[in-house]
This record gives C-alpha cells, sequence and structure tokens, in this order.
C-alpha cells in the first residue's frame, strides 16, 4: 500500500475570484510510514486531505493524480467507488472537528456501532474505545456530554473501526491536552508500526515532529519544504519553517512578521517573500522544489549557526 | 484581584467544578494548566461572570459579585473579558470583522473608530481584511478579530481560554505578545488556560496544574 500523490492542484471558484487552495502538491506516503502535513489555519491543507477523500464541494476543480496502491487514481475514481471501496475501507479520516463530525442526537456507542456493522467488522465498540483511552460508560454519553477530548476519541475510534490501510488525520490533537496529544500520537504511531501508511494534518509543528518519520510544510497553496522530521526541525531551510520552528514557546516564541497572502491573490512569485528577510529579485519568480527546499536562498548551516 | 473561592459549578445536577479557589492579580499572568475535560473552561465562564455557580464567592477588586450574565452590573461585567478556544463559535456570523470589534463599545453606546483600527493594527489586521465576514478569514485572523474585541473596553481582567490551541505557533507568539503589551500598557491580570505545559512556562508567571475533577 502506497498512496502516491503528483501535481495535486486544488482551485474553488467563487463570485468574482478563484481560492487557489492547493497548488502542485507532491507527495507519497507509504505503509509503516507516517507523513505530517504542517500549515498554518487556511493555508489549504484540510482542502489537500478532503481532496483525497472525494469529499470536496461542487464548486472545486480538482487536477493531478492520487495513486492508491498504484492501482486506483483518488482524483478520478467515482463517487460510487469512493462510498463504496475507498472511504472507512481503504482510507480512515479522523476528523478535524469531532463536536460537528457526530450526530448530536445518538450516543456514541450508536454510532460507533452502525460503522462497525456498515462496514462488516468483527470488533467489539468496547474494545475500540478502550484504544483510546474510553471507559465503556463513555461510549453511552451523547456527543454534547463528552469533552472535546472525548468526543475527538470516539471519532478515532470510528475511523478504525474499518480498519483502513490508510489514516488521514486532520488536526488530530486540536483542542486535546498534552498527555492526550501524546497518546492520540502514539496510537497514531502503533498504527504505523502495525503496516499502516498515516498522514496527519497539523498546525502544531512540536505533535508532528513527535509522530512523523517525514514533515512537509504547507505555506500559501503550496508544500515549500519536505524531509525527515528530525532535520527539518534542527535545520530547517526554509525562511517559513525555520520561522515556525523559532516561533515555538520553547524556542525564541517570536512571531514571524505579516500574514500570508489570500488564497485568492497568491502572487507569481514566492508567496513567502513579503515576510522574509532573506527576499531579492529573484523570488519574483515561483521557486522549484529542490532537493526538498521550495526557495531561491534557502538557509545554510551557517546560517543556523548564527541563529536566523 | 480577580478572585474566586470554593466555586462549585456545573451543568444539571452534575459539579463539575467542587471547592476550586483561585486568584488572579492585576498585572500578573497566571496559568492553568490541567486535562481535557477537568473544568478549566467552567472555571472560566464563572469568572467572566457567564454562569453562576451553584455556590461559592467570585469578587473582582474586592467587589463580591451577586448577579451574574446580563444581570451583573455592566462595570462589573465588562472588568472580566474572556477569549475563547474556538473562534468561529464566538462571534456574529453576519458581521465584518470591523464590527466584531467594535460591538462591545457600540453596545455600551460609544463609537470609537480609532481605537478599532488601533487595535485591529496591533493585531496585524489591516484594510481589505476587517471588511470581510468571519466565513471570508481564517481561524487565525478571526482570533485575532477575538482578542482586539476583548480588549476594547479595556478589561482589568483577560481570560485566554485555550486562545491559541487552534493556531500556528506564529500566530501564537503573536497574539501572546499582544496580551503581554497590553497587560503592560494597562496593568491587567490575565488568567492563561491551556494544556500546553511548555506555552505556560514560557507565558505565566506562575501556574497551576489541575488533576482531573471527579465526575470526568
Amino acid at each position: 500500500m502506497k498512496l502516491e500523490v503528483t501535481g495535486l492542484t486544488v482551485s474553488f471558484s467563487i463570485p468574482g475570484a478563484t481560492v487557489r487552495a492547493v497548488t502542485d502538491a507532491s507527495f507519497s506516503v507509504r505503509r509503516g510510514e507516517c507523513l505530517a502535513l504542517v500549515g498554518e489555519s487556511g493555508c489549504g491543507k484540510s482542502v489537500l486531505a478532503h481532496a483525497l477523500l472525494g469529499l470536496l464541494p461542487g464548486n472545486a476543480r480538482v487536477s493531478g493524480q492520487a495513486m492508491l496502491s498504484s492501482e486506483l487514481d483518488l482524483l478520478s475514481a467515482s463517487p460510487a467507488v469512493l462510498a463504496g471501496r475507498v472511504r472507512g475501507r481503504q482510507i480512515g479520516l479522523i476528523p478535524q472537528s469531532p463536536a460537528t463530525h457526530l450526530t448530536p442526537v445518538r450516543t456514541a456507542r450508536a454510532q460507533l456501532e452502525e460503522a462497525l456493522e456498515e462496514l462488516g467488522s468483527t470488533r467489539s465498540a468496547a474494545e475500540l474505545a478502550e484504544r483510546f483511552g474510553l471507559a465503556p460508560r463513555d461510549l453511552d454519553r451523547y456527543p454534547h456530554e463528552l469533552s472535546g477530548g472525548m468526543a475527538q476519541r470516539v471519532a478515532n475510534a470510528i475511523a478504525l473501526a474499518g480498519d483502513p490501510e490508510l489514516l488521514i488525520a486532520d488536526e488530530p490533537t486540536s483542542g486535546l491536552d498534552r498527555p492526550l496529544v501524546e497518546r492520540t500520537m502514539a496510537v497514531l504511531r502503533e498504527l504505523c508500526e502495525e503496516g499502516r501508511a498515516v498522514l496527519v494534518i497539523t498546525h502544531d509543528l512540536r505533535a508532528a515532529a513527535q509522530v512523523a518519520d517525514r514533515l512537509a510544510v504547507m505555506y500559501a497553496s503550496r508544500l515549500v519544504e519536505a524531509g525527515p522530521a528530525a532535520e527539518l526541525l534542527d535545520r530547517p531551510r526554509h525562511p517559513y519553517t525555520a520561522g515556525l520552528v523559532a516561533a515555538q514557546p520553547d524556542r525564541e516564541f517570536v512571531a514571524i512578521a505579516g500574514m500570508p497572502p489570500e488564497l485568492t491573490a497568491l502572487p507569481e512569485g514566492c508567496a513567502f517573500a513579503p515576510r522574509c528577510a532573506h527576499v531579492t529579485g529573484a523570488c519574483a519568480r515561483q521557486p522549484a522544489m529542490s532537493s526538498g527546499v521550495s526557495c531561491h536562498h534557502p538557509l545554510r548551516e551557517a546560517a543556523h549557526a548564527q541563529g536566523a | 484581584m480577580l478572585r474566586a473561592h470554593d466555586i462549585t459549578a456545573g451543568y444539571g445536577r452534575r459539579p463539575v467544578l467542587s471547592g476550586v479557589s483561585l486568584e488572579v492579580p492585576p498585572g500578573r499572568t497566571v496559568g492553568l494548566g490541567g486535562p481535557s475535560g477537568c473544568g478549566k473552561s467552567t472555571l472560566a465562564r464563572v469568572l467572566s461572570l457567564m454562569m453562576r455557580p451553584t455556590s461559592g464567592e467570585v469578587s473582582i477588586d474586592g467587589a463580591v459579585v451577586s448577579r451574574w450574565r446580563q444581570r451583573a452590573p455592566r462595570s462589573l461585567r465588562t472588568s472580566v473579558a474572556l477569549l475563547y478556544q474556538q473562534p468561529r463559535t464566538a462571534v456574529d456570523p453576519r458581521m465584518t470583522l470591523r464590527e466584531i470589534i467594535a460591538e462591545p463599545p457600540a453596545a455600551a453606546g460609544r463609537r470609537s473608530p480609532s481605537l478599532v483600527a488601533s487595535l485591529a493594527g496591533e493585531v496585524g489586521l489591516t484594510g481589505d481584511l476587517l471588511t470581510r465576514r468571519p466565513h471570508e478569514v481564517s481561524d487565525g485572523q478571526l482570533q485575532r478579530a477575538c482578542l482586539a474585541r476583548a480588549l476594547t473596553l479595556e478589561p482589568r481582567y483577560l481570560i485566554c481560554d485555550e486562545m491559541t490551541t487552534m493556531l500556528d505557533a506564529s500566530t501564537q507568539a503573536h497574539l501572546v505578545a499582544v496580551v503581554l503589551a497590553y497587560q503592560a500598557r494597562t496593568g491587567a491580570g490575565v488568567l492563561a488556560i491551556s494544556h500546553d505545559r511548555v506555552l505556560l512556562d514560557r507565558w505565566a508567571d506562575s501556574t497551576i496544574a489541575w488533576t482531573a475533577q471527579p465526575t470526568v
């Protein structure tokens, strides 16, 4: 099992504008591996996940390829194939907002059991729930009676009901406390060790680094840097990655000046240039992705030694 | 001093907090950490007078609170501001960001375009962004507007309930810097609620770590 994404581009037509949410994204994740896609809110990372699952709204235009196990292109597969063969069975989605993902009028147990039955699974609801740190009695609660963390754990259990080989976790840890973040990440890691492929989408660089083998950093609809997690954190080469690392509360805790461009008005050249200290005339052209970084002036080791 | 003494509060008959006491001195940042579901947000609601506790006492600079929500006297109600984790559910989707920021002074019968502009600038919102509505901006941009809104009435205490949990590190660092600058300018007390130990260690002057309350 391997997911291989090439040139994935997604745009939305809205009155008077085009939103370019994902531009030319290429990456792969194979069984036993965890890839984390890191980026801030509004950079297009959730749209990317939804494109893979065929869950985009009707005004989306998608191009590129996303081959699952070298045999099925998720981007051109029919809705029937995605619903009947892919979602829940080959790809599990751990959603971003469990509170709105769960049906408010049914208990957690009813929803988990429905998923198990629909997918023809032999596992029990209690067994799945336990794996995510839920007591059996928590399953008898309605979504509004669950804390954010508990609702997330219910959603995690539902995503695993069909025993999918690829898990896409869209902000699986937002709203969880650190121990639970760590536990969720440990569970994702475990699922990965079991031979599943895991794609984690998150704004939390620290959580990403904890679980992922590789990180891909997304900025203003494009992947700007990708590489082994530890290397990327210790020696970021794209100035945006370096800024995100420096903004961590256990580092300099300093914000990157300015804000990202609107996805309706992306510049021709490097989208980070207006916020970048290393900008030159060359940055008016879009930099190509080369040896894991998309920047005309990637930071070198020497720059890190000076604390850049 | 913003003070909670022996507070018990909850929903229905289940107490979420029992016998909780906490003090936020002016000019200080108190961190409150603890696991998801331990009652941190319930305490935030009690301290911002949004929820009446079943027992216990809240006082703001010595004034004991006896009425809650819209019945609380305006002077007390506006001296504590609350920032929520989810900016999207904390705003009226029909308003522009500028209207959202201007809402508290408008509700108090004041028009304050220059205050709104300066706070908006401080949180990094400028020009075109202020004319947008919530669905046209990112979570980070919306939370910036919510922070500016919280500061319009110059609260003496600010409660940040997981203010940056949804946000990337850079936006988090920016918003915390804005809160620190406001505090330096006005001497406000801040209660920073977060499950992120690393963040509280960096941000707060002192941190209280809760363990789970008995019901959850």
